[in-house]
C-alpha cells in the first residue's frame, strides 16, 4: 500500500518547498525555501511536523490532488480554501488553518490564495531531497518532475482547526546597508520615507518596486559582486529598488541600500500589484526582539489550535475568494539578472 | 598595503567583511589572497567548533558573507570573532587545482566571437588564439549553481556586456565581458559576449561532495576542439 498523492492537476505557480538549501550558497546555489517559512510552519504544526518539513506552496492557483491507496492527512494555511471531493463525487468546502483526511481516491482542490498559501502532508512531502533539501529550483535543475507526492500514512491523530494567522502591519523594518553610502542623503531620506508601491514584476527571486527614485552618489550604481541573501534591497542605476526573495541570486552587482528582517521576510511573500509599503530602519536588539514575537506568535497560535468539529466548516465564503488573474509570476524577468 | 578589513551587516542573519572597495574596477589578485585565506580560516574555525549557529559562507571577489542562524549565536560576538580572523591577514592563493576545458569555437557556437574581433582589430584566429593561451583563475562561483567568474582575460579582448542581454543562453556557451571570463552551466538570460561552447558539465547534483566542478583559485585554460566535442557529451 502506498501513501501518497497523484497531481491531477498542478496548478500554477506551484513548488515544494521546505526550510531552504543550505550551505550550497558558495557554489551559487539559492537558498530558496518557503516564502513564508511561518505560514509552512503552521500548516506543518496543525499536523505534528517539524516547522520546516516539505510541502507544497500556491502563488497562483491551487492543485487538484487525489489520495492513493492510503489515506492522507493535509493541513491548508493561507487565505486560500479547498474542496474535498469523495469518491462519489460529493463535495464539501474545506477552510484554510485546519486539517482533513482524504481517503483513498478522494480528491482535494485547493483554490487561489490571497498571497501565497502553504499545503502541507502529515510525515510532510517525501519527494527525494537534492543537495539536502527538497525545495524546487527549477533553473538549476532542482526538481522532479512528478505526477505523485510521496508522503506516509497518518499515525492516528484527530482532525485540527484553527483561526487565521495574520502577519503584523506597518513598515517592513530593515537594517540599512550594507551599501547604504553608495546613495544620497536625499535617497536615504526617500527610502525610509517613501511609499513604493509593488509592481507586477515578482517572482520567487524577488519583486521590483516603484516609487521616488532613489540616487545615488559619486560611488556609482555598479558595485563589484558581492553576496546577497532574501531581504537585500538592491538598487539598480534606474534608483528603482528591487527586493530580492527566497530564490534569489547568491550574490549580486548593484548597491544594496538596506536589507529585510528575518521577522519580516513572511510579510514580503503576500505583497499584491499596486500594494505600498514603507520602510523602517531597526538595529539589531530590535529584529532579535522581532524575531523573538514572531515565534511566540506562532507558538501561541499552534497551542490555540483546537480539535476540528464533525462536519467540518462549511462556510464557502473563503473559497476561492482570491482573484490573481492581474497578478503574472514572470520566471523570466532579466533585469533582476545581473549577468 | 591595504585598508583593514571591514565589517557589514547583512541583515539580522548574514555579515558580509570586506577586503577590497566596492568600485574597484579590476579586483587585484592579492584581495583575492586575502577573501581565500580568510575562507580557510572560516573553515578551521568552523571544523574547531569555534563558529556556532554559522551555517555557511560565500567568497567572492573582495569580500566574504557569512550566514548565519541569528537565533543560535549572538550577533555581537560573532561579529567580532570574525573581524579579528580577518585582521590576521591570512592569504591563500591557488588551489592547486588546473583543469584543460574544452572549447568549440566554430561559428553556430560563437555568435559574438566575429563582433568580438571586429571590435578588437583583430583576426578571429587571433582572437581564438588569445582565448586558448590565457590561463584563467577562478575566481568565485555564483549568478547560477556553478557558474565560474574567470579572471585574466587580455585587456585586448575586453568588451561591456551586451546592452540588451539574450533572453535565452544556451547552457555550455563560453562567454567574456570586461575583463572576465565565464561558461554558463545552465540555460539562462544572460548579457556576456558568446565566444564558444563546452560539452563539460559545470554542475551536477547527484554529485553530493561537489556538484560544482571547480572552486575559487582554480586555474582553467580553454582548448580549442572540433563541433564533434559537442555531440559526443
Amino acid at each position: 500500500m502506498s501513501a501518497g498523492l497523484e497531481i491531477r492537476s498542478p496548478g500554477l505557480g506551484v513548488s515544494i518547498q521546505d526550510d531552504g538549501r543550505h550551505g550550497h550558497r558558495h557554489i551559487g546555489v539559492p537558498l530558496s525555501g518557503a516564502l513564508d517559512p511561518v505560514f509552512l510552519a503552521a500548516a506543518n504544526g496543525l499536523l505534528g511536523n517539524p516547522a520546516g518539513a516539505a510541502g507544497l506552496e500556491v502563488l497562483l492557483a491551487g492543485p487538484l490532488l487525489q489520495a492513493l491507496d492510503a489515506p492522507v492527512r493535509i493541513a491548508l494555511a493561507g487565505t486560500m480554501g479547498a474542496r474535498h471531493l469523495t469518491v462519489a463525487g460529493a463535495g464539501r468546502a474545506v477552510p484554510a488553518w485546519s486539517t482533513l483526511r482524504l481517503q483513498p481516491g478522494e480528491q482535494l482542490q485547493v483554490g487561489s490564495p490571497c498571497g501565497v498559501g502553504y499545503i502541507a502532508v502529515e510525515g510532510g512531502l517525501l519527494t527525494p531531497p537534492m543537495l539536502g533539501s527538497r525545495s524546487t529550483y527549477a533553473r538549476a535543475g532542482l526538481i522532479h518532475v512528478v505526477t505523485t507526492l510521496p508522503c506516509r500514512a497518518p499515525l492516528g491523530f484527530g482532525e485540527r482547526q484553527n483561526v487565521a494567522l495574520g502577519h503584523e502591519d506597518g513598515p517592513i523594518r530593515v537594517i540599512p546597508g550594507p551599501q547604504d553610502d553608495h546613495f544620497t542623503a536625499a535617497a536615504l531620506d526617500h527610502f525610509y520615507t517613501g511609499p513604493f508601491r509593488v509592481t507586477r514584476q515578482r517572482d520567487r527571486m524577488g519583486l521590483r518596486l516603484a516609487g521616488p527614485a532613489l540616487a545615488h552618489n559619486q560611488r556609482g550604481a555598479d558595485i563589484v559582486s558581492d553576496g546577497v541573501t532574501p531581504g537585500a534591497i538592491q538598487v539598480p542605476a534606474d534608483g528603482q529598488p528591487i527586493l530580492l526573495l527566497a530564490d534569489c541570486q547568491t550574490v549580486g552587482g548593484y548597491p544594496k541600500i538596506a536589507t529585510v528582517i528575518r521577522a519580516d521576510l513572511p510579510r514580503l511573500a503576500h505583497l499584491q500589484p499596486g500594494d505600498e509599503i514603507r520602510f523602517r530602519a531597526v538595529d539589531a536588539d530590535e529584529a532579535a526582539a522581532a524575531r523573538a514575537a514572531l515565534a511566540r506568535r506562532l507558538s501561541d497560535w499552534l497551542a490555540g489550535a483546537r480539535p476540528a468539529q464533525a462536519g467540518g466548516d462549511p462556510d464557502t465564503a473563503v473559497l476561492l475568494a482570491a482573484n490573481l488573474a492581474g497578478a503574472a509570476v514572470r520566471g523570466d524577468d532579466p533585469h533582476l539578472w545581473p549577468d | 598595503m591595504h585598508p583593514p578589513p571591514r565589517l557589514f551587516a547583512l541583515g539580522d542573519a548574514a555579515f558580509t567583511v570586506e577586503f577590497g572597495p566596492p568600485q574597484a574596477r579590476d579586483v587585484p589578485p592579492d584581495i583575492q589572497a586575502r577573501v581565500l585565506g580568510f575562507a580557510a580560516g572560516l573553515a578551521e574555525l568552523q571544523a574547531a567548533g569555534g563558529l556556532p549557529g554559522v551555517i555557511e559562507w560565500v567568497p567572492t571577489f573582495r569580500s566574504v558573507t557569512v550566514h548565519f542562524d541569528p537565533d543560535r549565536c549572538l550577533h555581537r560576538h560573532l561579529a567580532d570573532r570574525l573581524q579579528a580572523l580577518a585582521a590576521e591577514g591570512r592569504q591563500a592563493t591557488d588551489s592547486g587545482r588546473k583543469w584543460t576545458i574544452p572549447v568549440c569555437f566554430d561559428g553556430e557556437f560563437a555568435p559574438d566571437i566575429e563582433a568580438v574581433a571586429v571590435a578588437c582589430g583583430l583576426s578571429r584566429e587571433a582572437v581564438i588564439a588569445q582565448l586558448t593561451a590565457t590561463e584563467f583563475t577562478v575566481r568565485m562561483l555564483g549568478f547560477l549553481p556553478g557558474f565560474p567568474y574567470l579572471s585574466g582575460l587580455p585587456a585586448s579582448l575586453e568588451m561591456p556586456r551586451l546592452a540588451t542581454p539574450r533572453p535565452r543562453v544556451p547552457a555550455g556557451s563560453v562567454a567574456i565581458a570586461g575583463r572576465m571570463g565565464a561558461i554558463y552551466p545552465w540555460d539562462s538570460p544572460g548579457g556576456w559576449r558568446l565566444v564558444g561552447r563546452s560539452p563539460v558539465t559545470l554542475f551536477d547534483a547527484t554529485r553530493a561532495d561537489h556538484p560544482a566542478l571547480f572552486a575559487p583559485g582554480d586555474r582553467v585554460r580553454w582548448q580549442a576542439v572540433g563541433p564533434e566535442a559537442l555531440a559526443a557529451s
